[in-house]
């Protein structure tokens, strides 16, 4: 046509959603900071065992030799082992579980709140008391009932933790489809012939992650911090060294060698708050009203 | 009703249960639009407009509303109580619609390109690679320019007017028989409705399209359409040539909705005139009582009009009234 758009006259300057998020996030510098921490926790696990292959089970040394003596820089445990190998191979446990836990909890907490939020009525008001169930059981005390039933291994410890803790993800969830189901592109979708579970999960659930995102984010860190009492209450998979394991069987002698238990639960505070920091700069990162700041 | 009307609504009537009892959102509606026509309705605000064009897509919100009678068809086939399965097939593909608010109307997390090709992929089963050159054609149709760069766009990087261009790219992408418009340009700048109206006639002259067009601008109608229904609490009180019922309105609603509006045309002593307006607001739908639904507000308003509600009646050629007063001698 004839008539010329005077928006043909600006510049198409078309950035995607994402990387205004990564600007967003990257000028967060204690978002920045837990992200390298968290890096270099996971270089630290992850490609540690490779450069100090030792068998964190195997008696060493003579026990409770001090961190940074007899080449032990972590030290010796009550039973002579290397906590340092301990810290590398028990901290892939540890971060496997908080991921897995975090993932079971997602996924049962986004099914959940996403059905209840999107068809109301007596779907919503059944899932949302069995959440409410859930809600007010003692977590600690139920997932150890679920451990002590079907049996320590990673597998019930890391189904014991999601079970337990699905249920703020499922509110969020619903809450965010509450608000998004009245959104007017839903109802476009829906005029355009979109199916039920179309709607839900590609229509409504893209535009609700960003806070299922950062609580997704967060269980990360509750998680490792449940596998760690769960172990340090004996509750977790003998065979498998993790960093509450280490804690929780140096227990005994904290007198006598507090690095054995200081060690560990420095490095658990150090990830959960890295985590957290990561979330917290998730969070305005994919809050549209914090992002023009 | 002539057979050659592409979609046929007739005597549909809409309840709501609210809590203050029975709500008649549409009342003996009956409509017809032939393929190539536009037909324009218009009413002030909760009249049943749009509740009409949701009946017609079949996403009356349920509960608390419900069709209770009537029909709608589309060439010969009924719509209402038909398996949503069907229906799933019938809207955007036959039937598109083109939605109020285009700032909301967009989901915000997918290009616009993707969400144009998503409907092209779901009803034509489509390739992915196929969808998105029919999205970048869209496009380009309802006039975007660079389309190609466009539909990688995001909703937020583009402006009202280029946002109802996308909907209306979007509604049109499975070449739809009938096109329903719910004022699509209540929320755009006065210029930027111009080139939507000026789009949507160029459109239908290429395409056939028959358009519902739900609004509430007197001009808009004049312009586009063929035929006009004009709504009142739930029922149409007047329908005809968009011609005679502009310049020839029975009903004294309809008389008032078009006084309401300033003539550019008309001579400066009666610009410097106030504009008269229609005294008083739309009834509660629950309590319309047995009368005429206007009669409260009406300036010509006889007896009879509280005591019986008058149907539409041939006032003159083509041109239909519900109103006791415009009624010619006899009829009823």
């Amino acid at each position: 046509m004839t008539d010329i758009d005077p928006e043909s006259v600006q510049d198409l300057h078309i950035t995607s959603p994402w990387r205004e998020m990564t600007t967003m996030f990257l000028r967060n510098y204690a978002a920045v900071a837990g992200l390298v921490l968290l890096l270099a926790i996971m270089a630290f696990v992850f490609i540690g065992p490779l450069i100090h292959p030792v068998d964190p089970f195997e008696m060493v040394w003579a026990p409770f030799t001090l961190p940074m003596q007899e080449g032990f820089v972590l030290g010796t445990d009550y039973l002579g082992r290397d906590i340092l190998a301990a810290m590398m191979q028990g901290g892939q446990v540890s971060m496997a579980i908080g991921l897995a836990a975090a993932l079971v909890s997602v996924i049962i907490g986004v099914s959940v709140g996403a059905f209840a939020g999107y068809y109301g009525g007596v779907i919503e008001e059944i899932l949302m008391r069995f959440t409410e169930f859930f809600q007010v059981l003692p977590t600690l005390l139920f997932s150890m009932v679920i451990v002590a039933l079907f049996g320590a291994s990673l597998l019930t410890v890391t189904l014991a933790i999601g079970v337990v803790s699905w249920t703020a993800v499922a509110r969020v969830t619903r809450s965010e489809f509450l608000r998004i189901r009245e959104m007017e592109y839903v109802a476009a979708a829906r005029s355009g012939s979109a199916r039920d579970l179309y709607l839900i999960f590609k229509v409504i659930l893209p535009n609700a992650l960003p806070p299922i995102v950062v609580q997704a984010n967060l269980m990360v860190g509750s998680a490792i911090l449940f596998e760690a009492a769960l172990s340090f209450l004996g509750l977790s998979d003998p065979n498998v060294m993790s960093w509450g394991q280490v804690i929780g069987s140096n227990r005994p002698y904290i007198l006598d060698a507090g690095f054995a238990v200081a060690i560990p639960g420095f490095a658990i505070f150090l990830t959960v708050l890295a985590i957290s920091l990561v979330g917290d700069g998730l969070n305005d990162a994919l809050n549209p009203k914090l992002r023009q700041r | 009703m002539t057979s050659d009307a592409l979609l046929c609504v007739s005597d549909l009537v809409v309840d709501f249960k609210t809590r203050a009892g029975n709500a008649r959102v549409l009342d003996h509606v009956s409509l017809e639009v032939k393929e190539g026509e536009i037909l324009g309705i218009v009413g002030e605000s909760g009249c049943g407009k749009s509740m009409t064009a949701l009946s017609i897509m079949g996403l009356v919100p349920n509960p608390p509303g419900k069709i209770t009678a009537g029909s709608i068809k589309l060439a010969g086939q009924e719509l209402v109580d038909m398996p949503i399965d069907t229906l799933r097939k019938i809207r955007g593909k036959e039937i598109g619609m083109i939605f109020q608010e285009p700032m909301t109307s967009l989901n915000p997390v997918f290009t616009v390109g993707e969400q144009i090709a998503e409907s092209v992929r779901l009803h034509e089963g489509a390739s992915n690679k196929a969808a998105a050159a029919r999205a970048v054609e869209m496009l380009k149709s309802v006039e975007i320019p660079e389309a190609e760069a466009r539909a990688n766009a995001y909703p937020h990087q583009l402006s009202g007017g280029m946002r109802q261009r996308v909907m209306i790219a979007m509604a049109l992408a499975c070449s739809p028989r009938v096109l329903i418009a719910d004022e699509p340009t209540t929320a755009l700048d006065t210029t930027v409705q111009a080139q939507i109206f000026d789009l949507l006639q160029n459109l239908q002259d290429e395409t056939g399209t028959a358009i519902v067009l739900i609004t509430h601008d007197m001009g808009a109608v004049a312009e586009l359409a063929d035929t006009v229904a004009v709504m009142y609490a739930g029922r149409i009180v007047e329908t005809g040539k968009v011609g005679t019922v502009l310049s020839h309105p029975d009903h004294p609603y309809t008389k008032g909705l078009i006084t309401c509006v300033p003539h550019l045309s008309a001579s400066p002593a009666l610009l410097r005139e106030r504009l008269t307006e229609i005294p008083g607001v739309v009834p509660a739908l629950t309590d319309l009582g047995n009368g005429c639904a206007f009669a409260p507000r009406c300036n010509a308003v006889l007896p009879k009009c509280r005591s019986e509600k008058p149907t539409l009646a041939q006032t003159q050629v083509n041109h239909m009234a519900a109103c006791w007063a415009a009624a010619p001698e006899g009829a009823a």
